[in-house]
């Protein structure tokens, strides 16, 4: 059976693909009636790709029909292809895909200037679907914005930098690095505020923070800003994925990052986690008090280190040390808060392992997760997203 | 302990992250000392064995629109700390389009350098960003570690070539050896050499002009007068480490110095200005 898309090239088929090698090693490519889906996914699972080309990308779109059809291929050989992009854009005028199944030969033939024909065969295997379960417009906080603003938000970021924290309130977004509560001490902590209004769409249903990899996300800002089309952003829970979407009349891209589950949270009392909201944003850059970055260097009551709830403004420095009678309160029930969730950590932080060994199984129930998080993951992740699989599964 | 500067001019802000820069390439930790005029970063390495010690001084009118301090105590009017200048590079590096930058100590998780930066943006509101680089206060019993070297006695001081220029001899001479000979005389000559068993390399620069010590009446150390100005002074250093100080640069001196004096032992000083 063969399955051919044949289009007038256009440069985003070719950032396409090179955003998904970001993501994965290998391309799943699944001709559907609703357009040809080219996927990819990353090894711990925790960050998977969609991008969509409706039947109108293309000028002829022929599938077989009634027949579901799905290969993966080295994503590498794929970027042969599509290589340079200033040199593609120049040249080729039109390109066709080709599928033949009994051959397992994907063929990319560019049709370029001057009657040149460059043919690629590739060769595939067949694959079992590839397909995050997850939607979108279900979550509660919904942003939408121009792709320059998240590429300047990035930026303050080191590239080295594995994860950020994204935490809104009805007016405001932060983001800033997650820094694991060992290295607290020596580590740089970068924090971005970015008011509602900077953003085409600002929808905030609940006030909370989602924690995810840095790395994947730059590989879809690189495809958005250079496409110039508006990211969509959206998410729920921590532990629930983050979906970052780029959609225009033809083409829809999706890319699913799971967050960390905030396992301490989900244990305690919900009504806890609602005495500590965001703060309030500090919009007298220009005029803050002296006072307030005392540095004691007697002991005084220092805050501790918090973990997961929004870094507290300076205004709140000057609290501590200044009436402790008052903070008392509201340290306490921190300080509890804390107890309880350094002594979760100490229990992730003993399973050793790769840094996003606990972003695993967010998605796809075929993998299984490591063992410090069976007993604590909340069922719920698992019943929303399940994995697709076929019967012939390694 | 307070202290609070505030940075609004971009050329400012341009040139005090550049000296921050070049700073971090030539050492991991350094000692930032903070007085009521001045900001210094100090390295205090082990001079004794080709070890790199350095000393850089920055008035703080030159760059801050606002500066207020107040030191361990009032006799003490000093705040001494241990920072990673590579954090604070990148922090400044990301604001440079700032509309304001403040920098200010603060006790967050841990002593730390803030870094507050206002950056522009098309709506009402500005999108601040914050950097908490954190530091290690270093109490008043060390502080004697820190205080400005003085200049070494010197045989011969002398203005340097182009650093870029120096920078690519060395380069090409460090594949070749691992030390390497300054000799510079009064007459504003000098060579650069290198000798190993296969080859040996030498490269001469001519009228680079010396600078005149015999004006600074609070120098120390001073050429003596008695000196032959053909007679070159010797300096064997390690070509990784003058390597590190040429590629560091990104300031763009105006002068660099070189001092050499007689002993091995004794270190000789590049100041850049």
């Amino acid at each position: 059976m063969l399955c051919i898309c044949v289009c007038v090239y256009r440069p985003v088929l070719a950032k396409a693909i090179h955003s998904l090698s970001r993501i994965g090693d290998e391309l799943y490519v699944e001709p559907q009636d609703d357009g040809l889906a080219l996927r990819s996914v990353n090894s711990s699972r925790s960050a998977y790709a969609c991008f969509l080309f409706a039947p109108l990308f293309f000028s002829r779109y022929t599938i077989p029909s009634g027949h579901a059809f799905r290969c993966k291929m080295a994503i590498k050989s794929v970027q042969a292809v599509f290589r340079s992009l200033a040199s593609l854009e120049k040249t080729v005028e039109k390109c066709h895909i080709g599928l033949d199944e009994k051959k397992n030969r994907l063929t990319f033939t560019l049709h370029c200037k001057h009657g040149l024909l460059k043919t690629h065969n590739l060769s595939f295997q067949d694959s079992e679907s590839l397909q995050a379960v997850f939607d979108k417009d279900s979550y509660g906080n919904v942003f939408r914005s121009h792709p320059r603003l998240l590429v300047d938000t990035v930026v303050h970021f080191p590239p080295s930098l594995e994860e950020v924290t994204v935490s809104v309130s009805d007016e405001r977004m932060w983001v800033r690095n997650h820094v694991e509560e060992e290295d607290r001490s020596k580590s740089m902590l970068t924090e971005l505020c970015l008011a509602s209004d900077e953003f085409d769409h600002f929808a905030v249903t609940t006030q909370n923070s989602v924690t995810f990899c840095l790395k994947e996300l730059r590989g879809m800002l690189v495809f958005a800003e250079s496409t110039g089309l508006p990211v969509s952003m959206y998410f729920d829970e921590p532990g629930s994925p983050l979906v970052l979407s780029v959609t225009d009349s033809v083409l829809e891209g999706n890319f699913v990052l799971a967050t960390l589950s905030d396992d301490s949270n989900h244990r305690k009392n919900n009504s806890r986690r609602e005495q500590t909201p965001p703060p309030p944003p500090n919009d007298d850059f220009m005029d803050d008090d002296m006072d307030s970055y005392l540095i004691a260097m007697d002991t005084s009551i220092a805050p501790g280190p918090s973990a997961t709830r929004p870094p507290t403004p300076p205004l709140a420095v000057s609290t501590y040390s200044k009436q402790p009678a008052a903070a008392n309160h509201r340290s306490r029930l921190i300080a509890e808060e804390q107890e309880e969730e350094e002594e979760e950590e100490a229990e992730l932080a003993d399973s050793a392992g790769p840094p996003n060994k606990k972003f695993c199984s967010l998605f796809f129930g075929s993998v299984l997760p490591p063992s410090s998080q069976t007993s604590t993951q909340p069922v719920t992740n698992q019943e929303v997203l399940a994995s697709d699989s076929e019967d012939d599964e390694q | 302990m307070k202290f609070r500067g505030k940075i609004i001019d971009v050329a400012c802000l341009n040139h005090f992250t550049r000296v921050v820069t070049t700073i971090s390439k030539l050492t991991k930790i350094c000692v930032l000392r903070l007085t009521p005029d001045n900001l210094f970063f100090v390295l205090s390495g082990k001079v004794a064995n080709g070890g790199v010690s350095m000393w850089c001084e920055l008035s703080q009118a030159n760059f801050f629109d606002e500066y207020q301090m107040e030191g361990v105590s009032s006799e003490d009017n000093e705040i001494c700390l241990e920072v990673t200048p590579e954090n604070l590079s990148r922090a400044l590096k990301t604001v440079q389009n700032a509309k304001a930058v403040k920098l200010k100590l603060t006790k967050k998780h841990c002593p730390c350098l803030t870094i507050a930066a206002e950056l522009p943006t098309l709506s009402s509101i500005s999108r601040v960003v914050t950097h908490d680089v954190p530091v290690d206060v270093i109490p008043r019993r060390l502080w004697h570690e820190f205080k400005e070297p003085s200049m070494p006695d010197f045989d011969v001081s002398i203005y340097l070539p182009p650093l870029k220029t120096m920078k690519n001899v060395v380069d090409r001479m460090k594949n070749l050896s691992n030390f390497l000979v300054m000799e510079a005389n009064l007459n504003g000559e000098m060579n650069l050499k290198i000798e190993t068993d296969l080859v040996s390399v030498t490269t001469h620069f001519k009228d680079l002009g010396n600078p005149p010590w015999g004006d600074d009446a609070s120098q120390d150390g001073g050429p003596s007068q008695s000196r032959d100005p053909e007679d070159m002074a010797q300096a064997r250093v390690d070509i990784r480490k003058l390597q590190q100080f040429l590629m560091g640069q990104q300031v763009n001196p105006s002068k660099a110095m070189c001092s050499k004096s007689p002993t091995a032992a004794r270190p000789g000083a590049l100041q850049a200005k």
